[in-house]
């Protein structure tokens, strides 16, 4: 069997809503980590108010629709960043959504590394026919690690991002179940 | 001047209105046990509703209007009778970026295929970009909903993403499409579209 949770990098780990919160509040502070990860304005959320969130998504955190995680480093446990998928019950459908809030850990492989646990969750725990995410046209490490953990492009909604005045792409990208088996050898019991 | 004595709310054969709590619900509920019509409007599983629960779903609309500020909700009517014949709506408004999306059905088969959802989508698109002055419109279409895919090709929006296998129905995956229209797209070529539906 394999391991679900332990990829070569980083583990999936679950942490409490006052970790959560106060790794929020260093991350929040970086409006560049934001920009890339969201679309909304950035804003300053207080540690309190980012607990009862956390502690809200803690209790519904096992309801089959969402299933947030943090994530840690395997050499020396830092609490690096976020990873949560969002099920489509009815369609067989994952989203991913996914931050490192810790920047030095940027472009070193460690995203590729959480999504591939990511990828491998959704299609053997939660049994989804495809995973899809979505990203700005303005944050290529996002998009070549996507590609390297298998994704494609599936096309891009024009110009609905403004930043500093000017409009900018999202780009849709997908991966079906049957190109995911196909990634790891055509056999998943290998 | 702008065109301000061109209603926004009116259209040749059909007007946008507010719900109607004492006739609304009856109707509406009345298409939720049209399991046709549902599929092509909706994503969700489709489910017949009684007239009490589509109208606690208006008082939750409502509340939701009122204070998430992103959502503007049409009823289409018939300007012959005022019967209710649709649902126009402008979602998920993203303010700093100027995007939104349009979702819009016509319930009753025997309103469909006259020109009502042509018309309304022509309200639908000058409200979302004279009105709100959004940047850009989305809209999401099944592969199987060809009418709909006529409709927004007719408009000019452009087929930007095809999300591959994203449905399962009757036993089979459908992508999913989303269209695109800028707001400088429609100012180029609004006037042809409105003279068709107009003619």
């Amino acid at each position: 069997m394999r391991d679900l949770f332990r990829g070569k990098l980083v583990r999936l780990t679950f942490e409490e809503p006052e970790a959560r919160a106060k790794a929020e509040v260093r991350w929040q502070r970086d409006t560049e980590f934001h920009r890339l990860a969201d679309s909304d304005p950035a804003q300053m959320v207080s540690e309190k108010k980012l607990k009862e969130w956390f502690e809200k998504q803690s209790e519904i955190g096992f309801k089959p629709e969402r299933y947030p995680f943090s994530v840690r480093t395997l050499a020396d446990d830092r609490h690096i960043a976020f990873f949560a998928l969002w099920l489509d019950l009815i369609h067989s459908e994952a989203w991913v959504g996914i931050g490192i809030g810790e920047r030095e850990f940027w472009g070193k492989g460690y995203g590729t590394d959480m999504m591939k646990l990511g990828l491998q969750y959704a299609f053997t725990e939660l049994n989804v026919q495809r995973v899809s995410l979505g990203l700005h046209e303005y944050n290529p490490r996002a998009l070549r690690s996507y590609e390297k953990a298998g994704f494609r492009m599936e096309g891009r909604t024009r110009q609905d991002l403004m930043r500093e005045g000017k409009h900018y792409d999202s780009l849709w990208m997908g991966i079906l179940r049957e190109e995911w088996i196909q990634m790891q050898g055509g056999d998943l019991n290998e | 001047m702008f065109d301000i004595q061109t209603q926004l709310f009116e259209g040749r054969d059909i007007r946008f209105g507010p719900i109607d709590y004492e006739k609304d619900p009856e109707i509406e509920s009345k298409w939720t046990h049209d399991s046709a019509f549902i599929r092509m409007y909706e994503i969700n599983p489709a489910r017949p509703l009684s007239a009490a629960i589509v109208k606690k779903q208006y008082e939750k609309l409502e509340k939701q209007v009122e204070e998430d500020k992103n959502l503007y909700h049409f009823m289409i009517r018939a300007k012959e009778d005022d019967r209710l014949i649709g649902k126009a709506v402008i979602q998920w408004v993203e303010w700093t970026n100027g995007n939104a999306w349009v979702h819009l059905g016509i319930g009753s088969a025997d309103d469909q295929r006259k020109g009502y959802g042509s018309q309304a989508l022509s309200m639908l698109v000058r409200f979302a970009f004279a009105e709100l002055n959004l940047f850009r419109l989305s809209a999401r279409v099944p592969e199987y909903n060809e009418p709909a895919i006529a409709l927004f090709n007719k408009f000019g929006f452009v087929e930007e993403v095809r999300r591959r296998q994203a449905l399962d129905r009757d036993g089979r995956r459908w992508d999913l499409i989303v269209f695109g229209l800028l707001n400088s797209e429609w100012q180029n070529q609004a006037k042809p579209v409105l003279s068709a539906v107009e003619g």
